[in-house]
């Protein structure tokens, strides 16, 4: 579920980079508010801990395959929703870092889709009222499976969404969320009933903790409102600006910077839009799967300066001419490139 | 069992490779950080259907590797393990955009594969960038750019303590994990209600060593802020380091070398 | 300097989940005096270690420290007066490297960065680990996490020295080499500890706890040869004393 640079563009990861930079100095700003200074080891520990967690596998009977924790609602459960935002920031980042499990361009969205859905919508709106202050069995059962699958389905659909804004990936948006969705609903399930069960352990074992937990930590529902609010406004006025200048058009992004001609500055800004709002119309339009493959051919009308031969696809380097030549190019490029590389460690090696 | 002790080594070993000395690592963190930003946003603003304009960029990962003197079949293993996503959903690609998009020969190929490639070679780009940034860097120096930078101190510390508890708990776990294979002779996995309770004491654990390390803490005359030593100095070399590539990155972007390289070359010959 | 005593007087300490730990423990200690407080596991002696530090506030009885009576005032003043050294040193050094574990204490008591510099010199250099102050504390051994969490305590120059369990988990060699520091130390030294032959070689004093209260108190020798007193309160004779004829007459080797 983590997303790779490879399948992003820069539009969509610089905006949710800007939204997770917003929500993780919010939640900052909210734990200093809070002077207990207990939390920063904790914090820390727990991050480790589910790092460690998540690396045990246990088998689901009757399929044959393995799940293992999330920790999203854990770690909300223990530390309310800031604390945990901020501690599934580091765990998602070390991830990236490391295990290059999710872009560092990614991580932005990664944090989003896997953090700010289970801390500040999943916990406060669906557990915290169900199982939060009498908890029992059957209510933190209740409870944890309902916010894990809320949260997850809510991640996996933001995934969708990041997908396909980006443009990179063929994926229609329909087949994509047929598949991403059920899934997760499945995994929801399942993290929902290995929280329960963790939750309900430390109930039975340390009643107290989850008491400190749920007490020290008020979010009341004005936070939450406004955090949403500054979220979409953050989030429309960015990604509004930059699918001005950008086109999630084969042609690739037009850099504003860039160009110096006025008519190219006009067209990418209204082939951005437009095909914003067809995609926008083929979606609420239960149209499946070929939607997107539907707009393309509008384009090649408007692309009649980079008239391709036989071909409808617009994109002009790609003929049959400069086809040969690239191939050539692109091997010597990268010959070139490695044999840089090559003679720069024998230089290094020689000092 | 072998996931986590695979894991603890990779960090360890990657963390190690940040101690070596050498031009790249005696960089700021922060040029580092920064070039590496510029970089992977140059690549993935490419078009979907880009493979000759981003063989270039190869040059960014390998002068990394090669005068950080990193070890190539190392990382090329660790790009090979985490491609299975983006493999995953770039597949798509070939199945749904079939319409011929250029010709090799007798051969047509299609936007799909064609699509795809550009995928895969996205991702070998940034991974390999993001993990020679690591190997070159050190963790707790990242940590510290990115405070710099201006991330709070409070995500900065947690950056710090997650990784420094990382190794302890996963070594915790490993023991839990080994401890039980012992004893489990019927079946290969473990069945739910173990997990639940291994990971339960797990976590009791990791809470009480939090208690204690807050202790600790206190003893030492914690007041609720982690002031930091390390300096970080910015000099000529590093801002070099970053224009450099900056505007390396922008003629890559804006130029597509290997084609007009591939033209000169087809057009002598002819 | 008589100043630095530390005297307990009548503590009482039950945890909150009901476990009462102590039930009117007295003693005092003076300045320089290395002394070792025993007993069995549970018998009380991690609970008086975390009072002498101010970790915990006694339930009734005084605690005092130096000029000090530890109230929640006067903590931060006992706690740049007594140094506590974990029993499980990953607890201790938390800090991304080893000299910024050392300075971390310096750092918080607001001293100029010189000072700093100097004082986490030299106290890597009194326990051998100058050389290891940039390693991250999880790639260190276990003697050398446990010399360096000694350092972290030491840059703060504590005139009381208070350590739990310091030899566990140290091969032979690390446990030698620490038993050699600490008794180059002149800190009042207060220890809790199940190495019995590390008390002998090192601690003039003797505390024996059982169940929460103190069963004996006096010099170590007499002490670690009364037999009666250490089978009843779950102990042996150092091993270094239990193969001597003259003291365990008609023993002998088994």
């Amino acid at each position: 579920m983590h997303m790779a640079d490879a399948l992003i563009s820069p539009a969509v990861g610089v905006t949710m980079w800007a939204a997770t930079a917003g929500l993780t100095l919010y939640s900052a700003k909210k734990l200093k508010e809070n002077p207990d200074d207990s939390q920063t080891p904790l914090m820390g520990v727990l991050g480790a801990f589910i790092f460690a967690a998540q690396m045990i596998n246990f088998t689901i009977p009757a399929t044959g395959s393995s799940g293992h924790l999330g920790g999203g609602m854990i770690l909300a459960v223990l530390l309310g929703p800031y604390a945990a935002f901020i501690t599934l920031a580091s765990v998602l980042t070390v991830q990236a870092l490391f295990f290059a499990d999710g872009g560092l361009l990614a991580l932005g969205c990664n944090i989003f889709n896997l953090g700010f859905f289970p801390c500040f919508i999943a916990y406060p709106f669906i557990y915290k009222q169900i199982a939060g202050d009498r908890p029992t069995r059957h209510r933190i059962l209740a409870g944890a499976i309902a916010a894990s699958i809320l949260g997850l389905q809510m991640g996996a659909f933001g995934v969708v969404l990041e997908t396909l804004f980006s443009g990179i990936s063929e994926l229609p948006f329909v087949t994509f969320l047929l598949l991403m969705q059920p899934i997760h609903l499945a995994i929801g399930i399942v993290e929902g009933l290995v929280t329960a069960a963790v939750v309900t352990f430390i109930w039975k074992a340390r009643p107290e903790i989850l008491n400190m937990a749920g007490a020290a930590r008020p979010i009341g529902r004005l936070d939450i409102k406004n955090v949403l609010a500054g979220l979409l406004v953050v989030a429309a006025v960015t990604g509004g600006i930059l699918s001005w200048f950008a086109s999630d058009h084969p042609d690739g992004l037009e850099w504003s910077m860039f160009h110096t001609s006025g008519k190219e500055k006009l067209e990418p800004a209204e082939k951005g839009l437009h095909s914003l709002f067809a995609r926008l119309q083929e979606k609420t339009a239960f149209l499946p799967d070929y939607g997107f493959m539907k707009v393309e051919p509008d384009k090649p009308s408007k692309h009649e300066a980079s008239a391709a031969p036989e071909k409808k696809e617009p994109w002009p380097a790609v003929s049959a001419g400069t086809s040969v030549s690239g191939l050539v190019g692109g091997t010597m490029a990268m010959g070139l490139a490695g044999f840089i590389g090559f003679a720069l460690k024998k230089r290094h090696k020689q000092r | 069992m072998a996931k986590i002790a695979s894991s603890f080594l990779d960090i360890s070993y990657l963390d190690s490779l940040s101690c070596q000395q050498s031009p790249i690592h005696r960089l700021d963190p922060r040029a580092k950080v920064i070039a590496t930003a510029f970089f992977i946003v140059s690549v993935v603003s490419f078009g979907k259907y880009e493979i000759t304009g981003l063989i270039p960029f190869f040059l960014y990962p390998i002068v990394l590797i090669a005068l950080g003197d990193l070890p190539l079949v190392y990382l090329l293993k660790k790009i090979l393990l985490a491609a299975p996503f983006a493999v995953f959903i770039g597949m798509f690609n070939p199945l749904i955009d079939r319409a011929i998009l250029m010709n090799l020969g007798p051969v047509g190929i299609s936007g799909g594969w064609i699509s795809f490639a550009s995928i895969m070679l996205r991702f070998v780009l940034t991974v390999s960038a993001v993990l020679a940034l690591i190997a070159s860097t050190g963790f707790a120096s990242i940590c510290m750019s990115l405070e710099k930078m201006g991330a709070p101190n409070s995500f900065a510390v947690q950056l710090l303590f997650l990784y420094r508890y990382i190794f302890v708990l996963t070594d915790e776990a490993s023991r839990m994990v080994r401890a039980r294979a012992l004893r489990a002779f019927e079946g290969k996995g473990m069945g739910f209600k173990v997990f639940t309770s291994m990971i339960g004491q797990l976590l009791l654990r990791a809470l009480d060593r939090a208690q204690r390390i807050h202790l600790a803490m206190r003893c030492r005359g914690f007041d609720g802020e982690i002031r930091v030593f390390r300096q970080l100095t910015f000099g000529r070399h590093d801002g070099a380091f970053i224009l450099g590539w900056f505007m390396l990155f922008v003629l890559m972007r804006l130029v597509d070398i290997p084609q007009w390289m591939g033209n000169s070359v087809t057009e002598f010959i002819r | 300097m008589s100043h630095h005593i530390v005297e307990m007087k009548d503590l009482h300490y039950t945890y909150p989940d009901g476990n009462s730990a102590l039930h009117g423990v007295s003693f005092r200690i003076t300045h320089g005096e290395t002394v070792a407080i025993v007993g069995a596991n549970g018998a009380g002696k991690s609970t008086i270690l975390l009072h002498l530090n101010g970790c915990l506030i006694p339930e009734t009885g005084t605690v005092r420290i130096g000029d000090f009576p530890l109230t929640r005032k006067t903590l931060e003043h006992v706690r740049r007066t007594v140094g506590m050294v974990f029993q499980d040193p990953d607890d201790q050094l938390f800090m991304p490297s080893v000299y910024e574990d050392v300075a971390y204490g310096p750092l918080n008591l607001g001293l100029p960065l010189e000072d700093v510099e100097e004082r986490v010199v030299q106290a890597l250099s009194t326990v051998g680990m100058l050389h290891l102050k940039d390693r991250p504390p999880y790639r260190l051994s276990g003697g050398e996490k446990r010399s360096v969490a000694i350092a972290t305590v030491l840059s703060m120059s504590p005139s009381i020295l208070v350590m739990d369990e310091p030899t566990s988990n140290l091969d032979p060699k690390a446990r030698r080499q620490l038993i050699h520091l600490l008794k180059t130390f002149e800190h009042t030294i207060i220890l809790a500890t199940h190495d019995l032959d590390m008390v002998l070689d090192l601690c003039s004093r003797t505390i024996v706890l059982k169940k929460g209260r103190v069963e004996a108190d006096g010099p170590t020798r007499d002490i670690l040869q009364n037999q009666e007193l250490l089978d009843a309160c779950r102990l042996e004779k150092p091993l270094q004393l239990q193969s001597c004829p003259i003291c365990n007459p008609g023993s002998g080797m088994q």
